[in-house]
């Protein structure tokens, strides 16, 4: 009887199966858990958050193709890092700032910070990050006019709670800080819909809870001591403020805890936490800037690769020491 | 008992023969029987083209100390001695036996004569027994420890955590009295005063025969060990941390912690052989993978060819474009069906084009899965970095040499990189360098 037989088989290492969790996937579940601060943004400053963010998507992703067909790279752009930073971009620059600028800060995204160091997983800083430092530092004016909630994007101006706190006046009060219906940049206003989106990533296991927490812990800690030594405010009350005020929560969340630009190890995730807490206030209540996440995070990027280097000392050894 | 877990993962079961009885398959028509088939010094042919042999004739055998005797697994006519690339790459003999379909039983089989352990573990080597976990180390030398007094605890692993395989499981419902049988043997010869079988919770049924059974015996001194149903439970050295809670570096032995342990085939062979005297010659396995007609759980003489395994399962449903022997997290893809089975296979996988192709890697984007994923807390990022430099210096301060091979990192990597397998090239690099 003649068999027939298959010699011809696909040899290759273990193992044989993956997992269905990619690159895009996780990166589709960020973007997923930017939407419901998004809706409250377009809620709060207008229609004109939704052009903007649009925008800003898709002249990141047309960088990065563009980039990868000059350069006949494997093309990257499917991948949605491009989106995401892109998304981020919008979430952190006003709902007024013009076209042409936020399609700069994707370019210095894209290009520069990410693609020229090598593309995804390459890049030493967060592209977004980044992007609103130069926008901020460049265009001082268009970066901090603040369209006035639920008035759209008109040229109105309002100040940041964290802009009242340096300038003096009325501070909003808790409540609609935690809600979202004050000053800011797009994405960063709401910090119930930051959480909401957080939390989700932190069940869907796509980032670790130590970097936010560990970052909030140290923003609503040294507020807290700060004020109760000094006497300038309630401790508890300033404490709640500096955590829902500005950035810290869309910074914790969703910037801090980017892979690439984050230590790996949970040491690491805990120095990177606390460093950004520390820097974050340290230029609140001392700097001259009213705000300082986006510094912070930088920073602290800028360490990451040392933080990884000193912790790895501690982290080998297989299991545990021998103990026989 | 330790309640610490080692960092593991997720892995769908795919336990799809999970129900399925065993059926011992028809005596092919010709039979391979490899003379390497255990780690260690393969064995010589013991005959000749033309001689007719019977089933559990020793056929090959060697004077190693690592080493176990082959036994034929049909009777006929052996009609040719051939060479053969094996699936590792190697140089295979093959004993090939035209079979007669009566399978004769030779009449040296008898039940073995055992009165002390000097005699037990000469019986175990004559049984031609192996590890039938996988790992295929010759069992006579576990079961001789140098540190004979230390020893104390004897472990099952029946953890079976690699998904698709379910003949360990099957063994179990069974022929569980054989496996405590076997159990007993050794504690008693060796002097082991306890005795786990550590069993994944997605085989409830099997825990529950089990338990019933030892009740039944009044055996007090052997338990069950329910082990969380993640990737790798099965793995040796995570499986002594998960029921001793003791740490086993790598190069450390289980005698040295004064473990006996192997696969609960391992064990069920060892109550079937003093129960009947037939040495090892028939193996059974799981066959299962969407390129197979009917999956099943078979018992098949050693040295059948594959294909004639898949044909006792309905054949091949669709062009089969990668076949494993073993689970798909560790096993080994083999380049041709035209192999033979050998004593550790437990599951014969075909799949089809969809699942065999391998995907594309991208680039890494240091979300630190890997070394969540691994039980040894490795850093697989940092190793494959230091395997791109050839750095056999940092791939051994990253304790390159701890990692088991288990795939978890390879797995769950979402750039789907080949983490395991570097970590197998940079042991090589270490090994190289000669840094101890």
């Amino acid at each position: 009887m003649e068999k027939k037989t298959y010699s011809n088989l696909i040899v290759s290492s273990a193992p044989h199966i993956v997992t269905s969790t990619d690159t895009t996937k996780i990166m589709a579940m960020v973007i997923m858990a930017l939407i419901p601060s998004f809706l409250v943004s377009v809620y709060v400053f207008g229609m004109r958050v939704i052009t903007l963010t649009l925008v800003c998507i898709v002249a990141s992703m047309f960088f990065e193709w563009g980039y990868n067909k000059l350069m006949k790279k494997t093309q990257t752009v499917g991948d949605l890092s491009a989106a995401l930073t892109g998304l981020l971009i919008a979430f952190n620059v006003p709902s007024g700032l013009p076209i042409w600028i936020a399609i700069l800060g994707c370019f210095i995204a894209i290009i520069i910070v990410k693609q020229l160091y090598g593309g995804i997983g390459k890049n030493l800083v967060n592209p977004a990050i980044t992007a609103r430092i130069v926008l901020f530092i460049s265009f001082a004016t268009e970066m901090t006019t603040w369209p006035i909630p639920k008035m759209g994007a008109d040229a109105v101006s309002t100040a940041t709670p964290l802009g009242i706190l340096t300038e003096g006046g009325e501070l909003p009060n808790n409540m609609e800080l935690f809600l979202g219906f004050v000053g800011g940049s797009m994405g960063e206003v709401s910090a119930i819909a930051l959480l909401i989106g957080g939390l989700f990533l932190i069940w869907k296991k796509i980032i670790s809870p130590i970097i936010p927490a560990c970052f909030i812990g140290t923003v609503a800690v040294f507020a807290f001591a700060y004020y109760s030594i000094s006497g300038t405010g309630d401790g508890l009350q300033m404490a709640i403020f500096h955590v829902f005020a500005g950035g810290v929560m869309l910074g914790a969340f969703f910037m801090a805890t980017d892979y690439v630009t984050t230590p790996l190890l949970p040491m690491g995730k805990v120095i990177f936490g606390i460093g950004c807490g520390l820097i974050t206030m340290l230029i609140r209540v001392f700097g001259s800037y009213p705000e300082g996440v986006s510094f912070s995070i930088l920073l602290m990027n800028v360490l990451t690769p040392l933080i990884d280097n000193f912790c790895q000392k501690r982290m080998y050894g297989g299991a545990k020491k021998n103990e026989k | 008992m330790s309640q610490k877990h080692l960092n593991s993962i997720h892995v769908s079961h795919y336990k799809h023969t999970a129900g399925c009885a065993t059926e011992v398959m028809t005596t092919p028509d010709v039979v391979k029987i490899s003379m390497s088939q255990h780690i260690g010094a393969p064995c010589k042919p013991l005959v000749k083209k033309g001689d007719y042999v019977k089933v559990g004739q020793l056929i090959g055998d060697v004077d190693a100390f690592v080493s176990a005797p082959i036994h034929s697994s049909v009777s006929g006519t052996v009609i040719a001695i051939e060479d053969q690339r094996s699936a590792a790459g190697g140089n295979d003999t093959l004993v090939v036996i035209e079979t007669d379909k009566k399978q004769e039983i030779h009449e040296e089989i008898k039940q073995p004569e055992v009165n002390d352990l000097p005699s037990f573990v000469k019986a175990v080597r004559e049984s031609g027994l192996v590890g039938l976990g996988g790992a295929s180390f010759p069992t006579h030398i576990k079961f001789n420890p140098k540190n004979i007094d230390d020893v104390h605890t004897l472990i099952v692993n029946a953890a079976e955590c690699e998904p698709f395989i379910t003949s360990d499981h099957r063994l179990m419902l069974e022929d569980a009295e054989d496996l405590i049988s076997g159990m007993q043997l050794v504690m008693k010869y060796i002097g082991l005063d306890e005795g786990f079988i550590g069993i994944e919770d997605n085989k409830p049924d099997a825990i529950e025969h089990l338990d019933k059974l030892l009740a039944e015996k009044g055996i007090t001194n052997i338990k069950t060990f329910k082990l969380q149903a993640r990737y790798p439970k099965g793995a040796e050295r995570v499986l002594v941390y998960e029921i001793t809670g003791k740490t086993m570096n790598a190069g450390v032995l289980p005698a040295d912690l004064g473990i006996i342990l192997s696969n609960v085939t391992t064990f069920a062979f060892v109550g079937q052989y003093f129960r009947t005297g037939m040495p090892l010659v028939s193996k059974r396995m799981t066959v299962d993978g969407d390129a197979v007609t009917e999956p099943k759980n078979v018992i098949a003489p050693i040295g059948t060819m594959i294909n004639d395994v898949i044909e006792f399962c309905g054949g091949y449903k669709q062009e089969p474009r990668k076949i494993l022997m073993g689970g798909p997290m560790m096993g080994r893809a083999i380049f041709s069906d035209e192999m033979p089975i050998v004593k550790n296979n437990n599951a014969i996988l075909a799949f089809s084009n969809e699942q065999s192709l391998v995907k594309e890697e991208t680039a890494c984007i240091n979300c630190g899965r890997c070394h969540q994923a691994c039980p040894f807390k490795l850093i697989p990022t940092a190793l494959a970095d230091a395997y791109d430099r050839r750095d056999a210096q940092a791939l051994s301060d990253l304790k390159v040499m701890q990692c088991m091979e288990c795939g978890s990192c390879s797995y769950i990597c979402p750039a789907r990189r080949p983490l395991g397998f570097t970590n197998k090239l940079g042991k090589a690099v270490v090994k190289e360098a000669g840094i101890k």
